[in-house]
This record gives C-alpha cells, structure tokens and sequence, in this order.
C-alpha cells in the first residue's frame, strides 16, 4: 500500500502516469456510483471522465488526514451526480427513482470486461436481506451520512453501523478480502 | 479501545463510505496512520466496496486517453538556484537562466506552432465537410424543382398511421430520391425495404433496404428504379430484408398519379 500512498503524492503533484494507474484503479467503480444515481449509461460514461478531469484538476484539496482517496474521488462523483439529477436535462428524461435499482443494476449489468467478480456479486445481492440493500445503497452508493441513514430508514445511529459493519463483512467473505 | 474492539465497532466501514463526520475522519485518519492492523483492516474494506460499486457499471469501456488531453498541467515550474555566496556565481546564474529561458521558449514556440497546424488542418477539414454538405443540399434543392421529376407522398398505414415519407422520382436517370424522414427509428435488427409495386395484378419489386437509416443524417437515399413503378411501399423487414413484403409492416404507402 506505501506504493499507494506514493501514487497519490505523484497525482497531486500533477504526474499523469500516476494518475492512469489511480484512473484504472477507480473508474469502473465511479461509473458504478454515478450510473447508480443517473440511471442512464451515457450519461454516466460522461460524468465519470468529468469527475476525473475534476478530481485532477482539484488535486491539491485532497488531504490523506481528511479519508482516503477512494473516498474523496467517490464523493467527487456522487455530488456530480446527484448535481446532474438536479438539472433540468435530468428532470425532462422524468426518470423514476427506484429503490431496488442496485439490484436492478447489478443484475442486468454484463461488465465481462470489469475484473471484478460481477456474477458472484449479483448473486451476492440478491440473497441480501433489504435491510442490508438500503443499507449499502444509501452509505455507500447515495452518499448519506450515518445520520441521515437513520433517518431515512427509521434506525437508530448504532444499528446503521452494526448492521453495516455485518453487510460489509458478509460481502467481504464472498470476496475474499 | 482496542483493535479489535475499534473494528467491530463499523466506524472504519463508515469512514470508507464517508459517513462520517470531519473530526471522526480525522481521528480514524490519524488512527490508521500509526496502526497498521487498522489500516489492513480500512484497505480490504475498501477493495471489497470498489468491487461492489464497479458490479454497477454498464458495459461502457472507459480509457484513460479520452481525458488525458484535457488534463491541465496547473503546476507552475519555479527555477530555484542556490543564493550566491559570492558575487562571481551571479553571472552564471544569468547566464544560465538567460539560457534556460531561451531554451525554454524555443519549445514553447515549436509545440504552439504544432498546436497551430493541427488546428489550421481541423478547420480546413470542417470547411471541407461543410462545402461538402452544401453542395449535397444544393442537389437536393434541384432535384426537388425540376419539373421532370414526379413527386410521389407516401401516407402512413395501420401499423404507423403517423408515419410518411415522400419519393421524387426522376425518369431520365431511373432514380428515386426517397425522403424518409417522417419514419421512425426501426426496432433493433429490423430494417426498412423499399418497394417499387406495380397494381394489377399486384407486383412488389424490391428497391433495397434502408440499412443506413439510423446513421444517416437527413435520411434522404437515393435508389435506383428503372421499374414501371404505380405505387411505392416501404415495409419494416428482418434485417437483410425480405424476398416479398410483409404488408402487415407495411408504414407507408402511395400511388404514382397517373
């Protein structure tokens, strides 16, 4: 991970080659959360490249005492995107806002190309319980904080983050990391 | 707290999500700074969500490349050189700093005038494309007012009654120019075929299909017909198209005024 750590203070001292490998590291992701929020696979394609032409051009305001750098770029994007549902372009696609859309997503989603383990991870979803669904999409897709987590699914604070910490751990396991 | 106290607690999967607060980020921040079980801990946290999140893309390929140009170089480059201890370094400071400068500009100067000739180079093919299109349009213009060629409206059918589309047909040169605008975009491995019909007995001759529909611009094809054609139809075919029209497809339709 020290070779993380020095790709990140390569990026924001504006090294390019740097910021392919982090660009590697994190686009599909990216494009995962903005598709998640925008619904639309054109859109995301163009918000996500947007969200890395920002994050470099912004370099500099990322501080490792601040999160990680996954994070910070993951912010990034889910503030574009929820920005780009706000516009009037968004509102005239009159996109409905579907609660089961993660699954929705990863269940129609044919990334063959990604390296991840998307069928083990649809199957994954699909055998979460709901709770654990609303739980991953609001924190982790959506960008709510613990609060407004719980508000949103009438939960107290400290169940928000046990019951994450177990949805995260049963992912993990699937996983293997 | 200990360790593994701190970890079943769930604040180090909300620091990943970024749920938490600026003061809890910077604790757990300082935190896994200085312990590395929680900092392995945050990093296979961290994998497990990018693989997750990533699970959400649609199939769009993503490259790099296609943002690299647009990746501004902010960074400002300061020469600094050690402050002379004695006088005499001065002069070479100049004169190495005259130089860089020099220098400096000289490749400034070759990747503006690289810069410039790429951009001479994409205009001069814009102009080209456009007097291009002219000309195509200026055609158009003629072919639609000469007074030879037959103009045939083809009226939209049960199966699309909103649907038309309009021939203008040129004996001399045995071609049809169909403007096929008024048609909606064919479903996905369907295509439209044209067809010359003669009506009695009622004889249908292909005059092709419409495979470029979707890419083409002003959806104005022009087709060869050396038919006694009476009437035109355009019919909605698997794509290759058929030997004979499927007239339940059939959008449009209309007679050659006698």
């Amino acid at each position: 991970m020290v070779n993380q750590e020095l790709l990140i203070s390569q990026f924001q001292k504006k090294d390019v080659k740097a910021y392919e490998k982090l660009y590697n590291l994190y686009c599909n992701s990216i494009s995962g959360v903005v598709n998640n929020i925008v619904k639309n696979n054109d859109v995301a394609q163009e918000i996500t490249q947007d969200v890395f032409i920002k994050a470099w051009n912004n370099a500099e305001s990322y501080s490792s005492k601040k999160g990680r750098f996954f994070t910070w770029i993951l912010n990034i994007a889910r503030n574009s995107a929820i920005d780009y549902t706000r516009s009037k372009k968004f509102k005239e696609s009159k996109q409905n806002l579907n609660a089961d859309f993660l699954v929705d997503i990863l269940e129609t989603s044919s990334s063959l190309d990604s390296t991840t383990n998307t069928i083990g991870l649809k199957e994954f979803v699909t055998k979460l319980g709901d709770s654990c669904k609303s739980v991953i999409e609001l924190l982790y897709f959506k960008g709510f904080t613990q609060k407004e987590a719980s508000e949103e699914l009438s939960m107290p604070i400290g169940t928000i983050k046990t019951k994450n910490r177990t949805c995260i751990g049963e992912l993990r396991t699937m996983l293997g990391v | 707290m200990d360790n593994k106290e701190y970890i079943a607690s769930g604040i180090l999967e909300l620091y990943v999500a970024g749920s938490l607060s600026e003061k809890e980020n910077e604790e757990v921040s300082a935190l896994i700074q200085e312990n590395p079980e929680l900092l392995a801990e945050v990093i296979s946290i961290e994998k497990a969500i990018v693989q997750l999140t990533a699970a959400a893309k649609k199939d769009a390929t993503y490259s790099f490349n296609d943002i690299k140009n647009q990746l501004k170089d902010t960074e400002t480059k300061v020469i600094t050189f050690p402050k002379p201890n004695r006088k005499q370094y001065i002069g070479w400071a100049a004169a190495f700093i005259l130089g860089s400068t020099l220098l400096l500009s000289v490749l400034q100067n070759n990747s503006l005038k690289e810069q410039l000739s790429a951009e001479k180079q994409q205009l001069e093919e814009q102009i080209n494309k456009s007097s291009n299109s002219l000309a195509d349009a200026e055609k158009l213009i003629e072919v639609f007012r000469d007074k030879d060629i037959i103009s045939i409206p083809l009226a939209g059918q049960t199966v699309s009654p909103t649907s038309y589309a309009k021939v203008y047909w040129d004996k001399k040169t045995n071609s049809i120019y169909l403007d096929a605008k008024g048609l909606p975009e064919p479903p996905e491995g369907k295509v439209y075929q044209v067809w010359s019909l003669t009506l009695d007995p009622l004889t249908p001759t292909s005059l092709g299909v419409l495979d470029t529909f979707t890419a083409d611009v002003n959806k104005i094809f022009t087709i060869s017909n050396a038919n006694q054609s009476e009437a035109f139809g355009i019919t909605l075919e698997p794509a290759g198209g058929s030997l004979s029209p499927n007239l339940e497809q059939l959008y449009t339709l209309g007679a050659v005024a006698s």
